[in-house]
């Protein structure tokens, strides 16, 4: 669906954006990114390809087509495990194959077969399908599990050199049940099984959620935040169905560097899609030891405040207190500086405090919020301009006007009398592990170094290279 | 509750290193400044934070208004000759309207540099007044890419080597690294640091200090209130 299609739902509501283009999958892999380029594989050959992580279009089908792909980038090779039924469930294999480039158009795109790695016979508490690879970051092992819903979501080890089987003797470990399309991930000294629940395929009647448990060993047991074993069902809630998306399923970890984490899934059915199975990454955040789902940016009109300062950007002009101003005296009630007005005073905007304001380039800086004009910034995606995993680049200007942000060539705040559309004036949001955002331009002028939006002092922004360790670059978005 | 907090003045029992002023015929006796102390060195080295601490004040001008719009007025008025580009001396006096007014050299004990000390040891008003200060920082190599950051009560315009850096308005109290400038040069040597710092009531000070590309204080310069070598 094209992204011009939200154009009149924008105007009315904040939204939530699922991803642009052509976004129709089922049963995704994990995100694998290629020379830059962003690349996932579902059921039945499909295949979805995208430059920057917002726009999708369709790829090149994998030369072994299955159930549920997953792949890894190790070394120079591209794994990925591709499942199928061998005649009726529960009887199925995981084979393996590989190739040097994702990139059909690459002299190293080529695929070899690897064999199968794990397989069910039809009679053992198994199905061997919807394959989860894993390389373990403590230990360097290689893992795979696999599993859907007949008996045990299950956990082998395969050789990180070659992605086969290390022992094909070895017995699988039971990990889980009551799920499938599971996966792992690892975070601060834990171990993490990510599991689908409920039913999948039946459009918007799935009940399809992402849960999980952790471990302080890889082979389990995988407790919930309850303390109820995932082997007896149990499970934490990543995500499920909400606003216009039904049924999300098959997590995969998309780690963008510099704290900054995301996770792939479908939704069975996107409702704004005509209940399509679709694509969507999300920020993965994390609170006490668990992870949690972030949301994507809405557009909206925002105070955006610093983690560091709890001070706000604003446009740096005199502000005007909302309501006029008002002398000190009369503390002692009635109508005086306590009593207030006796009505409702209503919120400021552009309109009633900009005839100042001058006309040209304007400096941003940061103050605290008084819930002035200027300190309000009306957040809007900016069509056909591209985006980064998860979201498109936005347009941040001061709300009721179109006087837009923008970085200088001197890695600078400047607010521009118009928006342009200019790389400089689009800015790309992520949200980090504790709910604040990283905010970046698209880029600086002359300058291919990414910065991020600063708060070097309580009143003054600027542009710097992101310290995951600072507060500096976090920011929250607040309603006003 | 009181917006104004006004400060206590100390116990006049003098406090070790403080200094004791001669101030003009008829007016109260002097009193000691309790953070500030006549510089006794050529040259003194920023703190461990990087703050300056030593300045030329001149006391206090008549001045009202703490708005941006104010702030920029009454920074950008003319009192006396040359103000945004002259090294003064200590003892040197400038006349604004038909009051003549003495530049300090002081060193503060503290990051801050307590206006309200200054001000009241002299018998001076500290409400609804503007302060010059001016200190010049000697750098051993060009240091591009740094930034001045200020802190001040209340409002306060900075100059950097005679450019207009950073200014922070309202009516606010002194915040480490409250404004901050964009990217800067300094140069070898001498480099000139000039603010007017308006104060509506109560207490008054301000601080200073140079940050990196990584918004650490900056190392190796050192602060001296000598001539600006040509």
């Amino acid at each position: 669906m094209k992204y011009a299609l939200f154009a009149i739902v924008l105007a009315l509501a904040t939204i939530a954006f699922a991803l642009d283009g052509q976004i129709g999958i089922h049963d995704p892999s994990t995100v694998a990114v290629c020379d830059g380029k962003y690349y996932t594989y579902g059921t039945g050959g499909s295949s979805l390809v995208s430059d920057d992580g917002w726009t999708w279009r369709p790829g090149t089908a994998l030369p072994r087509r299955g159930l549920a792909p997953d792949v890894i980038h190790l070394g120079v090779r591209y794994y990925v495990y591709v499942a199928a039924n061998i005649g009726a469930q529960p009887k199925a294999a995981v084979n393996m194959i590989w190739s040097k480039s994702l990139d059909p158009n690459s002299p190293d795109y080529k695929w070899e077969e690897g064999g199968v790695v794990a397989s069910s016979d039809g009679v053992e508490d198994s199905n061997a399908i919807d394959p989860g690879i894993f390389l373990d970051p403590a230990s360097g092992k290689l893992w795979l599990t696999y599993g859907s819903y007949f008996g045990y979501i299950r956990l082998v080890e395969l050789d990180p050199k070659t992605g086969k089987r290390i022992n094909p003797n070895d017995q699988p470990r039971n990990l889980a049940i009551n799920c499938e399309a599971s996966d792992m991930m690892y975070h601060d000294g834990w171990y993490y099984l990510l599991a689908t629940h409920g039913s999948c395929c039946r459009g918007a009647d799935s009940g399809y959620n992402i849960r999980l448990g952790r471990s302080r060993k890889v082979t389990g047991p995988y407790l919930d935040a309850e303390g109820v074993d995932m082997i007896q069902g149990g499970g934490k809630l990543l995500i499920g169905s909400g606003g216009r998306v039904v049924g999300p399923g098959h997590f995969g970890l998309l780690d963008l560097g510099e704290g900054v984490q995301k996770f792939s899934m479908h939704w069975e059915a996107d409702l704004e899609r005509g209940g399509a199975s679709v694509l969507d990454i999300r920020p993965l955040l994390w609170k006490d030891g668990w992870p949690v789902a972030g949301e994507n940016l809405k557009e909206g009109t925002y105070e955006i405040e610093s983690v560091r300062t709890g001070t706000s950007l604003e446009l740096a002009v005199e502000g005007v207190p909302v309501g006029g101003p008002r002398p000190r005296g009369g503390r002692g009630g009635g109508r005086g500086m306590f009593g207030g007005t006796g009505s409702p005073i209503p919120p400021q905007d552009a309109a009633q405090v900009s005839a100042n304001w001058p006309a040209g380039a304007i400096d941003a800086r940061m103050a605290n919020y008084l819930c002035q004009a200027q300190q309000k910034w009306a957040v809007t995606a900016v069509p056909n301009a591209g985006g980064y995993p998860g979201s498109p680049y936005f347009k941040i200007a001061i709300a009721g006007t179109d006087r837009a942000l923008a970085a200088t060539a001197d890695a600078e705040l400047v607010v521009l009398p118009a928006f342009t559309g200019g790389p400089e004036q689009l800015w790309r949001m992520d949200q980090l592990a504790d709910g604040s955002w990283r905010i970046m331009p698209k880029s600086v002028p002359n300058s291919k170094e990414p910065v991020a939006l600063s708060a070097v002092g309580s009143s003054s922004a600027t542009l710097s290279k992101f310290d995951l360790k600072s507060d500096k670059q976090r920011w929250l978005f607040k309603t006003p | 509750m009181n917006a104004l907090r006004k400060y206590r003045l100390p116990a006049l029992a003098a406090i070790a290193g403080s200094a004791f002023l001669a101030i003009a015929p008829g007016a109260a006796a002097p009193v000691a400044w309790p953070t500030l102390t006549k510089p006794a060195t050529p040259e003194k080295a920023p703190d461990a934070d990087g703050f300056l601490q030593r300045w030329l004040l001149l006391e206090p001008i008549p001045a009202n208004g703490l708005t941006d719009r104010a702030v920029q007025a009454i920074a950008k008025k003319e009192y006396f000759p040359n103000q945004l580009t002259v090294i003064p001396h200590d003892g040197d006096k400038v006349t604004v309207g038909n009051v003549e007014l003495a530049w300090y050299a002081v060193d503060t004990k503290l990051y801050n540099v307590n206006l309200y000390h200054f001000a009241h040891a002299l018998g001076k008003p500290t409400s609804d007044v503007l302060f010059w200060a001016v200190t010049i920082v000697n750098c051993p190599r060009e240091m591009p890419g740094v930034r001045l950051a200020i802190g001040s009560n209340a409002a306060s315009v900075w100059w950097v080597n005679g450019k207009e850096v950073v200014g922070i308005y309202g009516d606010r109290q002194t915040v480490i690294d409250d404004g901050v400038s964009k990217r800067i040069t300094l140069q070898k040597g001498p480099n000139v640091v000039r603010a007017a710092v308006i104060n509506g009531g109560g207490a008054t000070d301000f601080c200073a200090r140079f940050l990196d590309a990584d918004d650490k204080s900056i190392k190796g310069i050192t602060v001296s209130l000598s001539e600006v070598r040509k």
